[in-house]
């Protein structure tokens, strides 16, 4: 371990009620660092931050405080304070009793406790508001007196739990820069929860993207931005352009029909990939000098710069640019090699294979049924005997949301959706495999909805017995 | 406006079953038969103190069990899951459920001379006398008035913030400090109207006594009953009295929650 380590997570799982919160997560904390969990609601985020903080114990792995492991050690015996999400003030303490809960449990002397308070109100910009009751104070206040009562107690650590969610924008972004400087003032070691990711990225010295229970990518938020691990990451932080391409060999990728050059290599040869460009990274140049072209179908002015679509072969692209173009017009665009970014697929086959056992077939009505995942499954138009095993290879297309109570699998757990220009690309889990779907719909991740299938473009072919997985 | 009207036939019945009663039992005490104005009636009530300060004693006795066994109870139940929640309550109610008269007979039947309990203790040797005592009357007011205690503890302690007992021991708590810190301040009014709800009833109760007390423990309100067949003047001046007692009691206990109760 490095010596300036703070905290350190090992292999840490838990769940809930069979449903996997965190899975596998190994994280280290380095001292006085402001490190932030982002993510999405339902990744893991805060319960990440209540194992550190000693409120949940996880069903495996160990949890190391400079080196020791403290594992089942009560929250009052770690030097280790939380700011709550809703602040969870004592509403029967003042300000000032309040504040200094913990430094008399401590049990110092009254003048101490006294001069360490005031100092501390002053540090959060709360003079003077000692005698005033919780309950009249406004949010923002209330926030600050809560990171004071924590503060006050000299943690080695401060946990905050998306503690500017409650707050109006202006004030969270004052209270952004405020917290920043309270961080670098007293120099501890922040642990950040929030799905902001613009209050990852302006606090940050290191983001934790996390998602479905694991950590997707670890990194300041530069390299979170400019150089995402995934189409989640880069869908997740900021806005950006992500499209399916394939890597023709290293530095050369086909991106909708097109060779370009980027930066990148050691994905093979004829690879599916995924490409993320950032809107501002797409230049406007006069079409004999483009790329590629296509049509302006949008325009929506911004501020800063103007935000327009581009319609380019089926695909929409969102470019920022500070020069307006005309809607109908077609322009040229081009990408510098180097902001093109590579990223491997979330899915690693660009379809679904599997395979079935053949649970009743009619020959008359020409329909064969296999059951995927307990439940019976009719495919049309295609007949094999009973008990014969299929394999099936089956497009992204050939599986879609159903309404409810039609579905022929139920509660399928939508793990992500990216839009990739034309359709979502949407990734979701059943009971023992994922399947990829395309969908011109837009699905709410982290929920459950029913799926059907439709066999019509799907190549099946008759297995031999020994290859049939045991999966369905 | 149109709500207003909904509260009608609460202030008819409030004026009839409340509101004249009241004047009655005032009418009573000072006037006598011939209806002449006359304390006669309130002196004569002071006759009655020691039943006065019985009753009185043991709804102290009663209310102090009561909160003692409710209290952590009730803290146990709060901190529950839900389904248990529903279930531990359902289970407080369900005695409630059964007549209040039936319910003092059956312990009359249990702790009565060669009973089960009277039995069992002559058996290992013991001779404890079981009824008849100020012991047997809190019994039976504890049992009676038990649920009153634990169900504004338990929705009040309910209420409170699970994240406010974390950060208790965020900030240095052991468990009996959260309670004592946290917990406690926090659930005074819950204790102020189990306390009321359970001080008031077994002050003036009556008949409890009669069946587990026999006729040496007679409270107050059992001397109200005797006492209205032959001299209803005497009986409604010490109704009276115990009503205004009640009364103070209650306002001191309201002004005690107003300090404590901050921001709950």
């Amino acid at each position: 371990m490095k010596d300036n380590t703070i905290i350190s997570l090992k292999d840490i799982n838990v769940s809930f009620d069979g449903e996997v919160i965190i899975n596998n997560i190994s994280l280290d904390i380095k001292d006085e660092e402001f490190i932030t969990f982002l993510g999405p609601s339902g990744c893991g985020k805060t319960t990440t931050l209540r194992i550190i903080g000693g409120f949940l114990e996880p069903d495996s792995g160990d949890l190391f405080y400079e080196g020791k492991r403290i594992n089942g050690t009560p929250p009052h015996k770690r030097n280790i304070n939380t700011v709550f999400q809703k602040y969870a003030l004592f509403p029967h303490l003042n300000v000032f009793d309040n504040v200094a809960f913990g430094l008399k449990l401590k049990k110092l002397p009254k003048a101490e406790i006294k001069e360490k308070v005031k100092h501390m109100l002053s540090v959060v910009d709360l003079k003077g508001y000692d005698k005033r009751k919780v309950s009249q104070l406004s949010g923002g206040q209330q926030q600050r007196v809560a990171i004071a009562r924590a503060l006050v107690c000299d943690p080695d650590v401060l946990l905050l739990d998306e503690p500017l969610g409650a707050l109006d924008l202006k004030l969270r972004k004052d209270m952004q820069i405020e917290l920043k400087r309270i961080q670098k003032m007293t120099k501890k070691t922040f642990v950040y929860v929030t799905h902001d990711q613009e209050e990852a990225l302006t606090m940050s010295d290191r983001v934790v993207v996390m998602n479905n229970g694991i950590i997707e990518q670890i990194g300041t938020p530069t390299d979170i931005y400019n150089e995402p691990a995934n189409a989640f990451v880069a869908d997740f932080i900021g806005e950006a352009n992500i499209l399916n391409a394939t890597m023709i060999e290293d530095y050369k990728v086909n991106i909708l029909g097109t060779e370009f050059k980027c930066t990148d290599a050691g994905f093979g040869n004829n690879a599916p990939v995924d490409v993320v460009i950032r809107p501002e990274d797409i230049l406007v140049v006069p079409v004999e000098n483009g790329t590629i072209t296509g049509k302006v179908v949008n325009t929506v002015f911004k501020g800063v710069h103007y935000e327009m679509e581009v319609k380019c072969k089926n695909c929409t692209l969102l470019i920022h640019s500070t020069v307006s173009q005309n809607v109908g017009e077609t322009i040229g665009m081009y990408v510098t090699p180097d902001n093109i970014h590579i990223m491997r697929k979330l899915f690693p086959t660009p379809y679904n294979e599997f395979d079935a056992v053949v649970a009743y077939s009619s020959e008359e009505d020409n329909t064969t049924t296999i059951i995927i995942e307990g439940k019976e499954v009719e495919i049309k138009d295609r007949y094999f005997e009973k008990d014969t095993n299929l394999h099936i290879i089956l497009p992204p297309t050939g599986i879609y949301v159903a309404g409810d109570g039609v579905g022929q699998i139920d509660d399928v757990y939508i793990e992500s959706v990216i839009w990739k220009g034309e359709y979502n690309e949407i990734i979701v889990e059943s009971d023992c495999r994922k399947w990829l779907m395309h969908s011109a719909q837009d699905e709410q991740v982290a929920t459950y909805a029913p799926v059907c299938f439709n066999f019509t473009d799907a190549i099946i072919t008759v297995a031999s017995n020994t290859e049939v997985s045991d999966e369905n | 406006m149109k709500t207003k009207k909904l509260i009608i036939p609460y202030i008819l019945w409030m004026f009839l079953f409340t509101l004249v009663p009241m004047v009655l039992i005032i009418s009573n005490t000072c006037r006598d038969d011939s209806g002449n104005f006359t304390f006669m009636y309130l002196m004569k009530a002071f006759n009655y103190k020691d039943e006065f300060f019985y009753s009185l004693w043991v709804a102290f006795l009663s209310t102090s069990i009561c909160l003692i066994i409710a209290y952590p109870l009730s803290y146990f139940i709060s901190q529950s899951s839900e389904r248990a929640q529903r279930t531990y309550t359902m289970l407080i109610m369900v005695p409630m459920w059964m007549n209040f008269l039936l319910r003092i007979r059956a312990w009359v039947l249990l702790l009565q001379n060669n009973g089960p309990i009277d039995s069992f203790l002559n058996m290992i040797g013991l001779d404890i006398p079981l009824m008849y005592n100020t012991g047997a009357v809190v019994l039976g007011m504890v049992y009676e008035f038990l649920p009153f205690m634990i169900l504004p503890l338990c929705t009040v302690m309910g209420k409170i913030d699970k994240s406010l007992i974390e950060a208790a021991q965020d900030l240095g708590c052991s468990k009996f400090n959260v309670i004592r810190k946290v917990v406690f301040p926090l659930s005074i009014p819950g204790i102020i109207s189990g306390v009321t709800m359970v001080f008031v009833p077994s002050a003036s109760t009556f008949l409890v006594s009669q069946y587990l007390g026999g006729p040496n423990n007679r409270m107050i309100g059992d001397v109200i009953e005797m006492l209205y067949k032959s001299d209803k003047h005497t009986a409604s001046a010490i109704a009276l009295l115990l009503m205004i007692v009640i009364l103070v009691f209650m306002v001191i206990m309201d002004r005690f929650g107003d300090e404590e109760a901050v921001g709950v």
